[in-house]
């Protein structure tokens, strides 16, 4: 081969490299095996405790544990889906479109939308893209993004990093803001200046609201409306579509991913059909081909920065695609029933939890409102020194929300799902009584 | 008004090959069944708050399961063959990389857990975090960001930081060379500064006069990609980082051909300030089908405090007897959050990790010197037939233009014909300036009878297209589907398995 090319050995082919700089010695462990490298991640593995083998959890706040049926990592490690690229040339790559094109359909299916995009990194990111759209449908002519407090602290902080490069006003986003008032309070913010309101739903504290109102009276300031929301939430709760919502953004998580330690999720963005034009990110649209069948082609391309450059309205460009493969897989196994009865299972451990938890002598529920699957607990004293306590147990308590919100000291977020078992319930129950008793 | 009699719009039935979920789906089957609930019964909550009906599909397991088998097998892959495509590094996936990212201990740990109980995915981000470092000659890096072009993002919020925080604020211009990617334009323009276009010389370098005309005090920086997307290797790129520093800039390097450097050069020791990586490209973190990507952005120690919150550091040392504690650390003057929770730890980190611990610096130093090879084999076996318009030693890819004189063939038919050998096509039209480009990168996965095939079959194509054209017109001809009406796509827009209330599919 290297008479072919036309040298003498492998090192002549590096010549145009500065030579003081060339072949620099790596300061690196020597190569492992396979059975080696197996043996030394495994040994990394087992030095985390892990929420299925060796703790009962009760932490959510953005990511949650969600029983993923055998079939979705099955079809996950098919090699024809995870080791193809972005489905650039549509010939051969039919695979990967149609399943894009049918989890655009489930997305829109469940947030009550018109259309998807292909995906965002995750639920946070998505939220950004959607002060994105915003900006650009006005046309940067409205400067104003109100975001209420009770949008996921970190995703909040993801809209904040964002907008550094964008002559954008954050407003609402303050986390000694009264948690108690009513979301149709955030109406007063939005003047004829702003491009987007942003709320959660369930919002981070758990809570299920009924939007429309708001939704309306942001309409009637001409400002869009953007709904974080959690998926399993939606098998049971109104969509955000029927709210008038005009943008439905989320992380897909729940819908089939394992957690992993925070990523890889997905991010899932939906819109109605008047936006799609302003929406960043791969989508997928119905065609023929030459021979008459019906196929599918990456469509509306001259959006998107390899077209449009710097006049891209973003740089996305790989996104989430084999996750978005697994939530899909999920959706079309669980099915109409099958997701409902998840959000079900949710909703009544969590209330078993939530009655059972709000007994105990010194503690109780911070809101009243109604809710899904989590819920802010006042334990009456610092949650990292109840967490610490839960530990010793084989438990993981709830999100430490004085982290994020100063008057919620003492106050932790209770995430239940279908994973956890009365028993688990009943333990957490158990233990905590022990710290009051203290 | 005349009475003009409409002809009703006669369409024709697409024959379908595969249904979609939804067509597959008949009322009352299950999938998978959820267990009853074992705590006492609380009521619903009021029926305003409910939604009535949810509309998805209803399939049992066995149905779900031979769908996606057979979309998948509409799929070309790495795992089923030659995927030269450039600027993409479709290398081998090594199959250990599935199993160690799936250990439950990975697979099953929430990203708010207490440090103490997760001391096993801390240790391995810390220690990436360090390899990466050594790699590529930087003093910090962040395993944030999701993406190459997230990792652009981040890498462009700490540039104008650093300004800033000198109180130099008149900088509002990025330097990109014409050969760029498009994610490097795009990833300014979301932080309002402008771009400034500098074209290549005729050897494919960064032209050293207009970069030297573009240099002032109003410079943010230069984003590179070296080597570059025509993969070659910049011949004055000390010369390129110099004016850029000496007006006071910053020199981002986009990481996109870091195969073509492991052990070979180390960007931080050249000058660049900071540089993301592709780990899905380099470090063999599966493409996907669209991702996910992985994007980590390593920069020199004056960028270090700028870097998005948090990093993995050690906040209590070690000692003989017990391990350092491993947990999270705020930079000083962090941009920020770049997304939630901490990067793409499973199906990113993981696989890295293995993937660099497997090669070693032997090892990974083997990897850019077979891509390089490869590359120079194919473009040597090829440069007569195919006309390379920066014709001198490459790195891991190069471009060729995919048109003959005197023939109306084009890049995209010899694309499409190539399909029917079983290869996958290079990248077409990309970069954008070279004419009818074929942007092709072999990778080091690659022996030398598969280069010689897919050699043979690109001059079998050249032939073809003088002798019988329509073979490419027509092509591809063997694949299941053939060549799609995008015009269609993109005019009736149909995004979802159903049409939107109220939609105008004439509108």
């Amino acid at each position: 081969m290297l008479e072919t090319v036309g040298v003498k050995s492998l090192d002549d082919l590096f010549e145009a490299v500065p030579a003081k700089h060339r072949f620099p010695k790596l300061n690196l462990p020597p190569a492992l095996t396979e059975m080696e490298a197996m043996d030394e991640l495994s040994g990394l593995a087992q030095a985390n405790e892990n929420v299925r083998a060796d703790l009962v959890s009760f932490l959510g706040a953005g990511m949650y544990n969600h029983y993923i049926p055998s079939v979705v990592d099955h079809i996950l490690r098919r090699g024809e889906f995870y080791t193809a690229y972005t489905p650039y040339q549509p010939e051969i790559s039919q695979g990967t479109l149609q399943a894009t094109f049918e989890y655009q359909s489930l997305m829109s299916a469940l947030t009550g939308m018109d259309v998807s995009n292909a995906s965002h990194y995750d639920g946070a990111t998505a939220a950004a893209e959607a002060v994105n759209l915003a900006y650009a449908q006005f046309r940067g002519k409205r400067r104003k993004v109100v975001i209420s407090p009770t949008v996921h602290p970190q995703y909040r902080a993801v809209i904040r990093t964002y907008a550094q490069g964008m002559d954008v006003q954050l407003a609402g986003d303050d986390a000694n803001a009264n948690l108690d008032s009513d979301p149709n309070d955030l109406a007063n913010l939005i003047d004829d200046n702003t491009s987007l309101l942003i709320v959660q739903y369930p919002d981070f504290f758990g809570r299920v609201y009924d939007y429309t109102k708001l939704i309306e009276a942001a309409h009637a300031k001409g400002a869009l409306v953007c709904v974080v929301a959690n998926p399993t939430a939606l098998a049971m709760f109104k969509t955000p579509g029927s709210m008038g919502a005009d943008i439905v953004v989320g992380d897909g998580q729940p819908l089939g991913i394992p957690m992993w330690y925070g990523g890889p999720s997905v991010g899932f963005f939906t819109t109605r059909k008047q936006y799609v034009h302003k929406m960043a990110g791969r989508l997928v649209g119905e065609t023929v081909d030459n021979r008459g069948q019906r196929s599918y082609v990456l469509t509306l391309t001259a959006r998107e920065q390899h077209i449009k450059r710097e006049r891209a309205t973003s740089n996305i460009c790989t996104n989430q695609g084999l996750i978005a493969l697994g939530s899909a897989v999920y959706l079309s196994l669980l099915g109409k029933r099958g997701l409902r009865q998840v959000a079900e299972l949710c909703y009544q451990k969590a209330h078993y939890a939530a009655q059972q938890l709000s007994k105990i002598k010194g503690m109780g529920l911070c809101f009243t409102e109604p809710f899904f699957h989590e819920f802010a607990l006042c334990v009456g004293r610092p949650v990292e020194e109840v967490n610490a306590h839960l530990l010793e147990h084989g438990i993981i308590g709830g999100y430490d929300l004085s982290q994020d919100y100063p008057a919620l000291n003492d106050h932790m977020l209770v995430a239940v799902t279908e994973m956890n078992s009365k028993e688990d319930i009943d333990i957490l129950v158990e233990v905590l009584s022990e710290v009051s008793h203290d | 008004m005349t009475d003009a009699v409409i002809e009703p719009k006669v369409k024709t039935t697409p024959k379908i090959v595969e249904p979609t979920i939804f067509d597959l789906s008949s009322p009352g089957r299950v999938g998978v069944t959820m267990p009853a609930s074992d705590v006492p019964e609380t009521a619903l909550p009021p029926e305003h708050l409910l939604r009535s009906d949810l509309p998805l599909p209803e399939l049992a397991e066995v149905d779900v399961v031979r769908h996606y088998m057979h979309l998948s097998k509409f799929n070309y892959s790495v795992d089923s063959g030659y995927y030269p495509l450039g600027s993409c590094t479709m290398k081998y996936n090594p199959k250990i990389n599935e199993d160690t990212c799936r250990l439950p201990g990975f697979l099953h740990t929430h990203p708010l857990q207490p440090i103490e109980t997760v001391q096993g995915n801390l240790a391995l981000m810390y220690q990436l975090q360090e390899w990466l470092k050594e790699i590529a000659g930087f003093a910090a890096v962040t395993l944030q960001p999701a993406a190459g072009a997230h990792g652009e993002f981040t890498g462009v919020l700490m540039m104008r930081a650093y300004h800033k925080s000198r109180g130099d604020i008149k900088r509002t211009k990025m330097l990109i060379p014409d050969a760029a990617h498009g994610t490097n334009p795009a990833s300014v323009g979301m932080m309002g500064m402008t771009v400034v276009q500098i074209p290549s010389d005729e050897r494919g370098n960064v032209d050293l006069k207009a970069l030297e005309a573009a240099c002032d005090d109003t410079v943010v920086g230069m984003m590179l990609t070296n080597p570059n997307t025509l993969g070659l290797f910049d011949e004055h790129i000390e010369k390129v980082i110099e004016l850029v520093h000496g007006c006071g800039g910053l020199m981002y390097g986009d990481g996109a051909n870091l195969n073509a450097l492991l052990g070979i050069v180390r960007p931080g020791d050249l000058g660049f300030d900071l540089m993301h990586f592709n780990l899905h490209k380099t470090f063999s973190v599966p493409h996907g089908g669209g991702g996910p990507g992985v994007g980590p952005v390593g920069v020199a120690a004056h960028l270090a405090p700028f870097l998005p919150e948090p990093l993995v550091g050690i906040v209590e040392e070690g000692n003989d007897e017990t391990p350092p504690l491993y947990g999270f650390i705020k930079p000083v003057a962090s941009i920020g959050r770049m997304k939630a929770f901490h990067g793409h730890f499973g199906g990113g980190f993981v696989r890295s990790f293995t993937y660099i611990a497997m090669h070693g610096p032997d090892g990974l130093k083997d990897i850019s010197q077979y891509a390089v090879l490869n590359a120079n084999y194919l473009q040597a076996r090829l440069r007569d037939t195919y006309r390379v318009p920066f014709d001198r030693i490459c790195m891991h890819e190069f471009v060729a233009e995919g048109r003959f004189s005197g023939s109306d063939v084009r890049a995209l038919d010899i694309s499409k014909r190539l399909m029917d050998y079983n290869f996958h096509p290079p990248t077409n039209y990309f970069p954008l300036i070279v004419h009818e480009a074929l942007m092709i990168e072999p990778t080091e996965t690659e022996n030398k009878d598969t280069l010689d095939a897919f050699a043979d079959a690109l001059i079998k194509i050249a032939e073809e297209a003088k002798t019988q054209p329509d073979l490419l017109y027509n092509a591809p001809s063997t694949t299941q589907f053939g060549r799609m009406d995008e015009v269609k796509a993109a005019r009736e827009l149909v995004l979802c398995c159903w049409l939107p209330e109220g939609y105008d599919l004439n509108q």
